[in-house]
């Protein structure tokens, strides 16, 4: 999405000191007790949390630190990813608005920057930038996730509205988000890709009811929502009517890139979503006082490893994509190797762990809540889109191998077989 | 190897590509099989023209680079190489030319014949058991009066019985030192042994009060250790881009495999389970590629992540690449694990270098090492 204004590009140098100076007034050191990869805080805390992140990210804009990459006339400052790397090196070790990342950077701000109307970026793009808007996506349905262009909610034209009725799930920071990236059904008669449309829409509203959903883990940060009668005007649908599959494309796409978006203002050093960092695996290895121990050893140094070959696969696919070697498909070999690396690093830090992961007092520091990690391990591999269908994408789509058969091609949606509990 | 080559380079590596397709296609490697060298001398001296041996060389040795980093240049032949499963010890041979020139000027003529291809030098490191993990060196070096005296033992070297030198790592006191010695200086003898590649050749060196004038020492007498730890980085990018390379011909095989492969009516690659492996092998395959050139331009760079991203590479391709070779046979069925089949050749290549240099475990505790150095980022 970076697009460089015609005037001078501020040279990093410049924009290192600019960006140092900000960091050190006005940022505090990043809470040490943030190491496990999933937090889990009560309610009134995870609110005063996001409260300080939306202020954070308000002081980035102000400071002319927001939207490194988005242009000028979105509020951004049309600079370049080198300029983020440079900004995520400096936010090393010290707090940042983690909350707003995702989804409302990558992919929603994203989708609306590559299909939203002129209009719709005017409004919102800024409005994301300065922390006053965050994003959730109405995606996943009770009647199933993978297949996303099997959606149920329903939108129906009443003049220059839409009427939207239907439930999804799954909804990442609905609780204390303000608008969503909705995908709607306003076709049943013709196949399921053709009756798709995308639409914006304020969530804080008396058609939608959000409940949380717990976790196992305990979190509640997604939620299900229902929609009864939801209004939306014609101005809030992005892209074309029954056209919003090649949305969804260009969603999928970001989804898929997530963590190697230069959209995303993640300190250096930070693990990005369910990866336990190198160095808290260090800390575990010490705190559970197996540094010493070869077989322990052997496994911090296979998740630095990991660690680091997804952040070298990353830079790869990112440049290829760029550089127009590879398909925007191959963002679905990121997909696959960050589960393979998300599984196998929660493994590792559960088995340094050794009993004090599944039995731990307040004090048991690093090693605490280990075993409940664990338990939502698979976590990373189904959000964003399952491993399995990444893996259905690399083998069609990046290798060209045939196309898994399916009963609902080429048949009209309402005559599609769906699941039992999908069925009227 | 890296998505994006300028003009230039990929002309270079193409090159070395049409070279080896003619000099060294798969019925030449199965003919090599049961020669002692593993390649003919002339082979060596046309592929040191294309550039094989120069490309980690000074330019006033004769030597000099396509992009301005011999290194990167030097590991698209070792890919190609890879993709080949070609003949000759390509990283030994870069090692010791590299760290020749590097020394100055007294050893120009050897570095001369090392560029020019009409000699080889092996690159003697590595020790016999229980010295034979990473960075272990017991062999001795002494100085008396205007010699040195070099006692000890090397393996596995590769070539040595090809080569009219040998670069032998010692230690001297606390420090290493490295010392050229002709290989028919009295003392040295050098062993055959086995090895599962079929061109390849490795062979046990020891020296047994072997004395050579100490003009003969490489660099600072007991001062080499971080000169050892730089050719040990070059090996290993060498090394990990050429079984890179190995892994990416066995998939590509496979590939095609799969869609030619008919079972219950259908093509292999129209199953799922099977589609999914593939899926996985390709992330593997793009990964080893990220981290083999991410480790290729921090060595030739000097990056201070050198080190560590050497170690990622080595690791990682050593431990995922046997993986991906591994399901390369399995998904070919029988026929995988034949002779008459190319897929073994790659797999060889693979298997070998994975286990010079530091084996995959090793270089996990070498990362262990480097993590628990690091500071907190805080
Ligand atoms: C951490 C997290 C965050 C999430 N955030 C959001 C969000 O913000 N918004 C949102 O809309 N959704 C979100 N989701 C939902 C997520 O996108 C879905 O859970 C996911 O797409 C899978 O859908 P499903 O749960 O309905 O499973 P299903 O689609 O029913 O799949 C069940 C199993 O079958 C496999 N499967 C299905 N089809 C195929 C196929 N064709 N080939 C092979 N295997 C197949 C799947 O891989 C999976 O293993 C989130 C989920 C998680 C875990």
């Amino acid at each position: 999405m970076t697009t460089q204004d015609t005037g001078e590009v501020e040279d990093l140098d410049g924009f290192r000191q600019r960006a140092r100076a900000f960091v050190r007034v006005n940022l505090r050191p990043a809470d040490p007790a943030v190491v496990s990869a999933r937090l889990m805080l009560p309610e009134e805390e995870t609110l005063a949390a996001v409260a300080r992140e939306r202020e954070l990210q308000r002081m980035l804009f102000d400071a002319g630190l927001a939207g490194i990459c988005v242009p000028r006339e979105y509020g951004g400052q049309g600079l370049t990813p080198d300029h983020q790397q440079v900004l995520n090196s400096e936010l090393a070790g010290y707090e940042y608005p983690m909350r707003l990342q995702i989804p409302t950077f990558v992919p929603c701000a994203a989708v609306l920057f590559d299909r939203g109307t002129e209009e719709q970026k005017q409004r919102h793009l800024p409005a994301i930038l300065k922390g006053d808007e965050l994003w959730v996506q109405f995606l996943s349905e009770p009647s199933g996730g993978s297949d996303m262009a099997g959606a149920l909610t329903n939108a129906v034209r009443d003049g220059d509205e839409w009427v939207l009725n239907g439930s999804k799930l799954w909804t990442t920071n609905a609780s204390w988000s303000d608008w969503a990236l909705c995908l709607a059904r306003t076709n049943w008669d013709v196949p399921k890709h053709r009756g798709l449309t995308v639409f914006m829409l304020p969530i804080r509203q008396p058609g939608i009811e959000i409940r949380p959903i717990e976790m196992l883990n305990g979190s509640k940060e997604f939620c299900q929502e229902f929609l009864t009668d939801v209004r939306v005007p014609d101005s809030h649908r992005v892209g074309d009517v029954d056209d919003g599959w090649s949305v969804c494309i260009r969603w999928m796409f970001h989804e898929r890139m997530l963590f190697n978006s230069p959209l995303l203002t993640i300190p250096a050093g930070a693990a990005p979503g369910s990866v336990v960092s190198p160095t808290s695996m260090r800390d575990i290895a010490r705190d559970a006082a197996r540094l010493q121990d070869p077989a322990a050893r052997d496994l911090v140094g296979e998740a630095y490893m990991l660690t680091v070959a997804k952040g070298e696969l990353e830079r790869r696919l990112r440049e290829g994509i760029a550089a127009g070697v590879l398909s925007d498909q191959a963002a679905a070999i990121g997909r696959v190797f960050g589960a393979l690396v998300s599984t196998r690093t929660t493994d590792i830090a559960f088995e340094l762990a050794g009993d004090t992961g599944v039995a731990w007092a307040n004090d048991d520091g690093t090693l605490a809540n280990r075993g409940t990690d664990f338990l939502m391990r698979q976590a990373g591999c189904i959000g964003g889109g399952t491993a399995e269908m990444a893996r259905n994408v690399i083998s069609e789509r990046v290798l060209g191998m045939p196309r898994e058969p399916a009963a609902d091609r080429g048949i009209a949606f309402r005559d599609a077989p769906r699941s039992h509990s999908a069925r009227t | 190897m890296r998505l994006v080559l300028s003009s230039d380079q990929a002309f270079f590596r193409d090159t070395t590509a049409k070279f080896l397709t003619e000099q060294a296609p798969v019925g030449e490697l199965r003919r090599l099989r049961h020669d002692p060298a593993g390649f003919d001398g002339e082979y060596w001296r046309q592929g040191a023209q294309l550039g094989w041996t120069s490309l980690l060389v000074g330019e006033e040795h004769g030597g000099g680079s396509i992009s301005g980093d011999g290194l990167v240049d030097l590991t698209l032949v070792a890919d190609t190489f890879g993709r080949h499963a070609a003949p000759g010890p390509l990283a030994a041979a870069n090692v010791v030319a590299a760290a020749l020139s590097r020394a100055g000027d007294a050893h120009a003529d050897v570095v001369a014949d090392l560029v020019s291809g009409t000699a080889l030098a092996s690159w003697c490191v590595a020790e016999p058991r229980p010295h034979n993990r990473l960075g272990s060196v017991r062999l001795r070096v002494r100085v008396e009066g205007g010699d040195v005296v070099v006692n000890g033992a090397k393996r596995p070297v590769e070539s040595a019985a090809q080569a009219s030198h040998l670069l032998v790592t010692g230690r001297t006191g606390e420090g290493l030192t490295q010392v050229l010695v002709p290989a028919v200086a009295p003392g040295v003898s050098i062993v055959p042994l086995h090895t599962v590649d079929l061109t390849r050749r490795f062979f046990a060196v020891t020296f047994d009060d072997v004395r050579v004038p100490v003009e003969r020492v490489v660099g600072e007498i007991g001062g080499a250790d971080a000169e050892v730890e730089h050719q040990r980085q070059l090996a290993a990018v060498v090394g990990t881009a050429e079984a890179v390379g190995a892994m990416q011909a066995a998939f590509e095989l496979t590939v095609q495999w799969a869609f030619d492969r008919y079972s219950f009516g259908r093509p292999l690659a129209s199953y799922q389970a099977l589609k999914h492996r593939f899926a996985d092998m390709k992330a593997w395959l793009e990964a080893s590629n990220a981290v083999s050139d991410a480790a290729a331009a921090a060595v030739g760079a000097g990056s201070p992540e050198a080190g560590a991203l050497v170690s990622v590479a080595k690791a990682y391709i050593g431990d995922y690449g046997s993986r991906l070779l591994q399901d390369c046979v399995q998904l070919h069925g029988g026929i995988g694990l034949t002779f008459e089949h190319d897929l073994h050749l790659f797999l060889r290549r693979h298997t070998v270098n994975r286990a010079l240099d530091g084996t995959p475990a090793d270089h996990r505790q070498r990362l262990a090492d480097l993590v628990e150095q690091r500071e907190d980022a805080a």
